[in-house]
């Protein structure tokens, strides 16, 4: 049943009529004289940040728009994403400054693209969400949320100096259980009776609390740097058993979704679709109850994302098959690219479907879209196309083209972390280093 | 490029250095450092303390790779919040379990006077007991206290004995000191101003090195009594583990590391072009291979430089239809399993675990096979020689934009690859190994041909011209490079990190006496066990600058 590659069928794909509605309440009572969501507190709801990896970047020529500002056009790898242009922001031109560091094939790319730098000794950066994510999300049950769409536990995520990176969940039925199991107390219940059980592990937790650290006492400096991420660890599941314990504000756009079962899980395209509207679903509603103010979803890492029967995956493909004299490219790789952003509209449908008072989730939200290179089929890192996608609760501008020609990718960043009034003026490492934003789109 | 050759040419001179004595070698000991269990540690720990039908409920990260080993990344690993909630779950399904009226009689040594209150003379029984175990020491007076009073107040909270026991446990599986492997350290009479493992942490080490799982009743034991500071105790206890059928787990858990075989938990082949592959097979090729090895090196006390070569292997139904062998209806397997011992002809290319599906198909994508991503395997896994990554900016036009790219097989689009210079210099030092392995498809069926073109599966490695997979194990087999390798990975598997500058001294002479000693890997793991080297560490420095040498990033997968 091996497919034959037909680009023209394939590019209609199975999208048509994919958005899926996410089904939560509107609440036209629950909006202010100025027509902004409120949570029932009465303060705004809480700006949330997000990432989306998708590795091998676009087709040099193919995405770059003739024009800049808010009335470009959209070049052919974009046009799956016209439907979010009034929401997104394209940017174009900069670049990751690899330093005199070598090229670590695909990943020099998307450490520095996620982090501002590649680790230097044993100083290694934060990736970006960790960074926004210290600074909102207090008081939520999980500090952000990883997900990969291609079953594998890859992360773009990383908290300073860890030497590993945040793992990321490929099921969506068991990021269910974890976010929306027993312990999930809907916000807007009636009643709430604490949960004896959680009482107990919590004063549990606080009696051998002690006794942890006293292991601690005699390590050396490196083992208690990690020590110190284990009791940060521990301090969320502290944090967990407090949250548990308490009534939640009451928000009207939750709700509990209904049951996730398993579902197969790969690296085949026909799989990551379904999966990929699932964890849209998952992480929309996990956002709309304020359960975690960051999301982090990974296409994954040296793209080994593939079409069932066929010899060669996406990544394999961008170094191996001949560009078309004719067209002008690699028409299986452009096969590629116009699936993927098809996949990421389905994804950015299922925000944009969640409805919070008169808007919706991308009103509060700003997405970051990064990849790892400028042309994948030569490993650069020159020109690296950046979206965002939302208005971080009225912070961000979007419907824009700017072009940077040069710069380090790490402008972005800087921007988004301004809007979410994180109090910084330079971000990045090395050459990466920058302290200019675009101000164009700051609010 | 350049890098590889040279870094080819130093594994091979560092075997040219003269044989020591691994005892009087002087060694600069490394700081002492904490070291995280694996997942299949903590499953082997759980499952002798509270019995092997016990469920986990849930996964284990895997670990950070350091030099090619996770088992060598658990001196750098910490825990993230992800993990942290892992760890949380499991702890407290296991807990569960063991406090679960069905089974709570045969775990608890006590009852309490009455079960809905708390009863801290059965919960310091139950505590002190389980606790040594799973601390892998006696707990210390004021952690067992903590302990019997979170017991205390989780019965109180819950007006349950049970509960409240149950959470203890699940607060002590997941407390630093089960989850990290202590490096507790006493001052070394043999060393002036030097430090080594205390007798406890000692004996973890051991274990965890010989069997992959905690300390028995006898080591912890022979610890208390101080045994364990003698060398004659020390080796008493040492060849009283060897001797034990534990020993094969520590051995299939030092290969599955040191193979990548955690890699298997990924492997996916398309179901199209590889219809008989499947996850029975991809299982089944795992243990065909640690099988193999077990049996050669644990059972017969063979040569590590046989398991390239062997021809002697164990097969299913499955793995015989994809290596298109004839394992007819009632052979004699013997086995329940229906594993069945299997030798392939003297003139088979089929020889070796390279030619084994562990081999081709799990260092191969999932559409087709790849003679680099082999070779760069054979080279980093095999040899422990590093193949830089592909440069930046390389226009790979030269075989896009072909006019005629009638490339048949491998070799053909290759050969045209390495027409680019830039290209030549890494693709030299894994193609021509990898090419012969060509007759193994990318789920490692055999074939000969490849587009109706015969497979030529001629080949080199270091200077060895070879005509096929056979003359390739034989190369692998009789390169200086393989032997050292193993014994440069096990150290580093036995120490949880890359031995350090001040410690090479020590592993030179390991390799020098395994040479000696004909490659027995049983006898490496004694004399790694019974080394002072192996004990010794220096005081971790309390000043605030980390150490420079944590590795940054995940390994590639």
């Amino acid at each position: 049943m091996s497919r034959p590659f037909d680009r023209r069928t394939l590019l209609r794909g199975s999208f048509a009529g994919a958005a899926v509605t996410v089904a939560l309440p509107v609440l036209d009572g629950f909006l202010t004289a100025n027509g902004t969501a409120l949570a029932a507190t009465g303060k705004p709801l809480p700006q949330v940040f997000g990432t989306w990896f998708q590795a091998l970047s676009f087709t040099p020529g193919r995405w770059l728009p003739d024009q800049v500002g808010s009335n470009y056009e959209s070049k052919a790898e974009l046009k799956p994403l016209d439907r979010f242009k009034s929401r997104m922001n394209l940017f174009s031109g900069m670049k990751y400054f690899h330093d005199s560091r070598p090229m670590e094939d695909h990943r020099s790319g998307w450490v520095i693209g996620s982090s501002g730098g590649l680790p230097a000794g044993s100083v290694a950066p934060p990736s970006i969400d960790d960074v926004i994510a210290g600074h909102i999300a207090k008081g939520t049950r999980f500090r952000s949320v990883e997900v990969s769409l291609s079953g594998t536990r890859q992360s773009i995520s990383r908290r300073a100096n860890s030497p590993t990176y945040n793992p990321s969940e490929p099921s969506p039925a068991a990021l269910y259980s974890r976010i929306f199991g027993p312990e999930f107390k809907d916000p807007n219940a009636s009643a709430f009776t604490p949960d004896a059980m959680a009482m107990a592990r919590k004063s549990v937790l606080s009696v051998v609390a002690e006794d942890r650290k006293a292991f601690t006492a005699r390590l050396g400096a490196a083992d208690r740097a990690r020590m110190d991420e284990y009791f940060t660890s521990v301090r969320q599941i502290e944090n967990q058993l407090e949250i548990e314990l308490q009534k939640p504000a009451p928000l009207e756009a939750c709700s509990k979704p209904g049951r996730f079962d398993e579902t197969q899980l790969g690296n085949t395209t026909e799989l990551v679709e379904p999966n990929t509207k699932l964890f849209g679903q998952l992480l929309a509603h996990a956002l709309s109850c304020d359960q975690t103010r960051v999301v982090n979803v990974h296409l994954g890492i040296h793209s080994a994302i593939r079409k069932t029967g066929g010899a060669l995956a996406w990544h394999s493909l961008t170094h191996e098959e001949p560009t078309d004299e004719k067209l002008g490219y690699q028409p299986q790789v452009v096969w590629f690219i116009n699936w993927a952003n098809a996949n990421f509209a389905s994804f950015l449908q299922i925000l944009e479907n969640t409805k919070e008072g008169p808007g919706n989730l991308l009103d509060r939200m700003a997405l970051l879209w990064i990849t790892d290179h400028g042309d994948a089929r030569i490993h650069s890192v020159d020109n690296v196309p950046i979206i965002t996608v939302g208005n971080a609760g009225g912070r961000l501008k979007s419907g824009y083209h700017l072009s940077a020609p040069g710069d380090p990718s790490t402008r972005v960043g800087l921007t988004l972390q301004q809007a979410f009034g994180i109090p910084v003026n330079s971000w990045g490492l090395l050459s990466n280093t920058t302290t200019k934003t675009f101000t164009e789109i700051m609010a | 490029m350049h890098r590889g050759l040279a870094l080819i040419a130093f594994a091979t001179s560092v075997l040219a250095a003269p044989a020591f004595a691994a005892s009087a070698q002087k060694i600069t000991p490394e700081e002492a450092a904490v070291r995280r269990l694996t997942g299949e540690q903590y499953r082997n720990v759980i499952r002798d303390v509270f019995g092997p039908t016990i469920e986990f409920g849930g996964h284990f990260e895997p670990g950070l790779k350091v030099g090619g080993l996770a088992a060598a990344g658990a001196s750098s690993i910490g825990v993230t919040p992800a993990v942290m909630e892992q760890y949380d779950a499991i702890a407290r399904v296991i807990a569960e379990q063991v406090v679960n009226e069905a089974y709570r009689d045969q775990m608890i040594p006590c009852k309490p006077g009455d079960v809905k209150a708390a009863d801290d003379a059965c919960a310091r029984q139950f505590l002190s007991g389980v606790g040594r175990l799973l601390y892998r020491r006696p707990l210390k007076p004021a952690s067992l206290n903590a302990h019997v009073a979170a017991a205390h107040v989780g019965a109180e909270a819950t007006r349950d004995f049970y509960k409240g026991l149950g959470l203890s446990l699940a607060a002590m599986l997941s407390s630093p000191q089960f989850l990290f492997r202590d490096a507790e350290l006493e001052t070394d009479p043999d060393a002036k101003g030097g430090w080594r493992l205390d007798p406890y942490a000692k004996g973890s080490q051991l274990s965890f090195f010989l069997w992959d799982a905690g300390p028995d009743l006898q080591l912890l034991a022979a610890a208390e009594k101080g045994d364990l500071s003698s060398q004659k105790g020390l080796e008493r206890q040492v060849d009283r583990m060897m001797a034990s059928p534990r020993l094969e787990a520590g051995v299939r858990a030092f290969f599955t590391d040191n193979l990548g075989f955690d890699e298997f938990a990924d492997l996916t082949k398309d179901a199209v072009l590889f219809p008989k592959f499947s996850a029975q097979a991809a299982r089944d090729a795992r243990e065909q291979t640690l099988k193999t090895i077990v049996q050669l090196l644990v059972k017969e006390k063979g040569d590590y430089r046989d398991i390239f070569t062997t021809r002697k292997t164990f097969l299913t139904p499955e793995l015989g239809a994809i290596y298109r062998v004839p394992l007819v209806d009632g052979r004699p397997t013997g086995t329940p399993d229906g594993w069945a011992p299997y030798e392939f002809a003297g003139n088979d290319k089929r020889a070796g675990i390279l030619t084994h599906m562990s081999f081709t198909a799990l260092h191969s994508p999932a559409g087709r096979g790849s003679p680099t991503i082999r070779g760069k395997a054979l080279r980093e896994v095999i040899l422990c020689q590093k193949v830089p990554p592909p440069p930046g900016n390389v226009p790979f036009n030269i075989i896009q934009d072909t006019g005629n790219p009638l490339f048949k097989t491998a070799r053909d689009r290759l050969t045209a690859h390495r027409a680019n210079p830039v290209c030549a210099g890494c693709h030299k030092i894994t193609d021509p190994m990898g090419l012969a392995l060509e007759n193994f498809d990318g789920a490692g069926e055999y074939r000969t041909t490849e587009n109706g073109k015969q497979i030529d599966t001629s080949g080199e490695l270091d200077g060895i011209a070879f005509k096929d997979a056979e003359g390739l194990g034989r190369a692998v087999h009789d390169n200086p490079a393989t032997a050292s390798c193993l014994v440069s990975r096990l150290a580093s598997y036995a120490l949880g990190r890359l031995p350090g500058a001040g410690e090479q001294a020590w592993v030179t002479a390991l390799q020098a006496s395994f040479a000696e000693n004909g490659y027995r890997v049983p006898d490496l793991m004694r004399e790694i066990a019974v080394s002072d080297a192996y004990y010794r560490r220096a005081l971790p420095r309390p000043s605030p600058a980390v150490a420079g040498n944590a590795p940054l990033q995940q390994e590639a997968k």
